[in-house]
């Protein structure tokens, strides 16, 4: 028997069983991953609709889809792949990985973990049955943007309703890492001993207690729009719909870090690993973080250059997006700075997290060329902008998550993985996603727009190339899931240092890491720590 | 940072899974209501009803184990970090509606009564050029879409009495602590007693507030801008005193019972933070909604 207090009187060793152990879960082992195969499921969902919409656009001309339709499939793509793969996996990674990392038992708030998992698939019920609804989906965009989307039919109470749901789920989450990390670090820990990865998912909490109320408070006057008479976005009452992209972004900017600072975390992690070098500059990592964050706040007007905003407004936000420019830049100096001599080798994860580097840092100089007020009026809602976020969110975020499930993927299994196949996801990915991705660019330069089934003939050819990549992209995604799979059910066995040169406390566990770890708090010993 | 021995990890509970089913149902009614299906009422209202039973349940349990003095120290700092980051998100809620209220008053209405853009504000001059700006705006650019109100709820009547409530009751709840850290259950209970008190009434003034504003002042929310954001944010706020004066009537009952010592009572606490940051948010009301 160990020493940990339990409420009841059998064996803690024994796990519970059958429904209970998944439905009543305390176990941020469980609950993370519950939250992984939620979200590797919403991205099959996510992807099946980005399959539909790159079949529509295949060729000019409408095909497959009505235009209503095409267009829930971009609005609900986007919601899914955001509020349901992309956030979940982060939140996945940190259920998993964080009290492993600081030597914690588990998660400060294990009962309130289980009610932010389990919110997601309700939240996504009421989300996506509105496709079968009458009036279709949501089709606005999932910017919701009024009032376009006050026009939507039945589903959009729905739609609401999901994205509060969806805010608790998350608000949630984001309390117990902070409360995780700030009470439950093992003794001996200072803060800026912590992986990069647990200060990268903290400032995230501190961005989506902040952010997501907000984006709360937005669709709450939509609704209050269109049901109870009010006048929030109507200038006929003295409002203005402009008024709710300015709250909206102030959410959706600090979304955008969100999404991606787990990722520069769980790149963090990687880089040294396989350079064999510790992280160069972790302070800098660390401040660059919380500048970033802090910076994420004062940016959200760039999403609205061309809504007619006064001109002091464009310069000021123009000037403060720049500047994020400064601490984004420090940190992809950084990881070159860490594999600069190491002595390197080329595993999938590393794979995966180099290309994040390089491909993140094309979606990031694309990104700067949107943030100049001027040259933004050319781009703004073309294939340009959509070619940009794609690139820091499905090579950025995506492929650091792919990166983070196959490095610590022994860790939770207890096998490794099959490197050969590994190897193959991550080339079919890497040149898919580009051959995807990369001709958009070309298409918004033309003057192609986003959200429409259609286009000029002159756009054909790329769209073809970019619809091709696509499909492959998709493809390549099912070989993923028989790698996980098969490394679930088998493979060589893991070794607790599951790679040679990697470092942190969760190395100091057994593969796979038992039900329950870090009963009492561990010893920490300096060559134990991931940045000691 | 906890330097105890033992870690204490909970047990797995039923509630959080009953708590997602109830919202989930009171989301879902709530939705097929407002497509006009009349059985959304009667989903939401089971929802509404099973939230409820949640939380009795769920608190119980917490008190139970509490009271059985399986917590440490770390899960009491654990539970606070939660408090007080849930207060935070709670906050940023309202600063949405703050928000709205800022921008309509510094922008909007200027921006449709002709200011800005050189003098060429399209909106004004080919859509509503007879509207001018204004604050409490009582004529709307559209009047034909916009109820007309005649009046607005002047500062200093009810909401200032209301001000003067709401202040009291965050004297009366530390007056309440105070007593609570000398061991004197009798004055923490009169004093808890008191605040709950403040707060009923403070909560019934805004109900004839409401009522008055809507029969003899025609302000509704459809009252354009003006009644939106004051309805928002009042009826928000509203919604917030009830919830923190059932949630100190609770405490008030847990206090009677003895359920607090000392050094052990951080319900009590919680529910004090909670008192104060309704409180502060009033005075953002009064300030900018009722005042200037």
């Amino acid at each position: 028997m160990s020493t940990i207090a339990k409420d009841t009187h059998h064996d803690h060793e024994h796990k519970p069983t059958g429904l209970k152990r998944w439905f009543f879960s305390t176990n941020h082992k469980d609950i993370g991953t519950l939250y992984l195969i939620f979200a590797l499921t919403m991205f099959f969902v996510g992807g099946a609709m980005a399959m539909i919409i790159r079949a529509e656009l295949f060729q000019p001309g409408l095909q497959f889809v009505d235009p209503q339709f095409y267009n829930s499939m971009v609005t609900i793509h986007a919601l899914v792949m955001i509020f349901g793969a992309v956030m979940p996996a982060g939140v996945g990674l940190a259920n998993w990985m964080i009290p492993l990392m600081i030597g914690a038992p588990d998660m400060a708030l294990p009962r309130m973990n289980n009610m932010s998992f389990w919110i997601l698939p309700f939240a996504f019920a009421l989300l996506l049955s509105t496709i079968f609804m009458q009036g279709g989906g949501p089709a606005g965009g999932w910017t919701m943007y009024p009032p376009l989307v006050l026009q939507t039919g039945d589903a959009f109470p729905f739609l609401i309703f999901a994205v509060h749901f969806l805010g608790v789920s998350s608000i949630m989450g984001a309390i117990n890492i902070i409360a995780t990390v700030f009470n439950m670090r093992a003794p001996g820990m200072s803060l800026m001993q912590m992986p990069l990865f647990v200060w990268t998912w903290v400032i995230t909490s501190f961005l989506l207690i902040a952010s997501l109320p907000v984006l709360a408070g937005a669709v709450t006057m939509l609704l209050t729009d269109k049901y109870f008479g009010t006048s929030f976005f109507s200038a006929a009452g003295g409002g203005d719909p402009v008024l709710f992209q300015h709250i909206f972004w102030f959410f959706g900017h600090p979304e955008v870090y969100i999404l991606a600072l787990p990722a520069f975390g769980i790149v963090s992690s990687i880089i040294p690993t396989f350079s064999r070098k510790p992280l160069f500059g972790y302070a800098s990592m660390v401040y660059a973080t919380a500048s970033i964050a802090i910076l994420s706040f004062f940016v959200w007007a760039h999403h609205m250059f061309t809504v007619g905003l006064p001109i002091k407004g464009e310069l000021f936000f123009m000037y403060a997006t720049m500047l994020i420019a400064v601490p984004t830049g420090v940190k992809v100096f950084n990881w070159m700075a860490t594999m600069w001599k190491g002595s390197m080798t080329f595993e999938t994860p590393m794979l995966f997290a180099v290309a994040f580097v390089i491909l993140f840092t094309i979606g990031g100089f694309s990104g700067l060329m949107l943030g100049i007020t001027p040259v933004d009026f050319q781009y703004h809602d073309t294939y340009f902008v959509v070619a940009h976020f794609h690139y820091v969110l499905l090579t950025g975020a995506v492929f650091a998550l792919m990166a983070a499930v196959y490095y610590w993927l022994p860790k939770w299994t207890g096998h490794m993985y099959d490197e050969r196949l590994g190897k193959i996801h991550f080339w079919l990915s890497a040149i898919s996603a580009n051959v995807l991705f990369f001709p958009q660019h070309f298409l918004g330069l033309a003057g192609m727009p986003r959200r429409i089934p259609d286009y000029n003939i002159q756009f054909a050819d790329f769209n073809m190339i970019s619809s091709i990549g696509g499909f492959a992209y998709g493809l390549t995604q099912l070989l993923f899931i028989y790698i996980v799979i098969k490394c679930a059910l088998g493979g060589k066995k893991a070794k607790s240092v599951s790679w040679e040169g990697a470092r942190g406390l969760e190395w100091t566990v057994p593969s796979p890491a038992p039900f329950h770890t870090f009963e009492t708090p561990p010893k920490i010993r300096k060559e134990m720590l991931e940045n000691g | 940072m906890a330097s105890q021995e033992v870690y204490y990890v909970p047990d797995g509970s039923k509630w959080p899974i009953i708590a997602t089913l109830a919202l989930f149902t009171s989301f879902l009614g709530g939705a097929v209501w407002f497509n006009g299906g009349d059985i959304g009422k009667f989903i939401l209202l089971i929802g509404l009803a099973a939230v409820t039973y949640m939380f009795y349940g769920w608190f119980k349990d917490v008190i139970k184990e509490s009271l059985a003095g399986k917590y440490s120290k770390q899960v009491d700092v654990s539970f606070r970090m939660g408090m007080g980051w849930f207060i935070l998100s709670e906050v940023m809620f309202f600063a949405a509606f703050f928000g709205a209220l800022y921008y309509a008053r510094e922008f909007s209405i200027p921006w449709l009564s002709g200011e800005g853009q050189g003098g060429h504000n399209g909106t004004h001059e080919f859509l509503w050029p007879a509207f001018q700006a204004a604050w409490p705006m009582n004529v709307m650019p559209d009047p034909s879409r916009y109820t007309q109100y005649t009046n607005v709820i002047p500062a200093f009547g009810i909401p200032a009495l209301n001000t003067a409530l709401l202040l009291s009751s965050g004297v009366t709840v530390t007056l309440a602590h105070w007593a609570l850290q000398k061991n004197n259950r009798k004055s923490l209970c009169t004093w808890l007693a008191a605040t709950v008190l403040l707060g009923i009434i403070f909560v019934g003034f805004q109900a004839y507030e409401y009522v008055h504003a809507h029969q003899a002042l025609d302000l509704t929310l459809k009252g354009g801008i003006y009644g939106s954001t004051f309805y928002m944010l009042t009826g928000f706020h509203g919604f917030h005193v009830t919830m923190g004066a059932l949630m100190l009537a609770v405490i008030l009952y847990r206090s009677v019972k003895g359920h607090f010592s000392k050094k052990d009572h951080f319900a009590f606490e919680a529910v004090a933070w909670y008192w104060h940051f309704v409180d502060v948010v009033w005075l953002g009301l009064f300030i900018f909604v009722y005042w200037i």
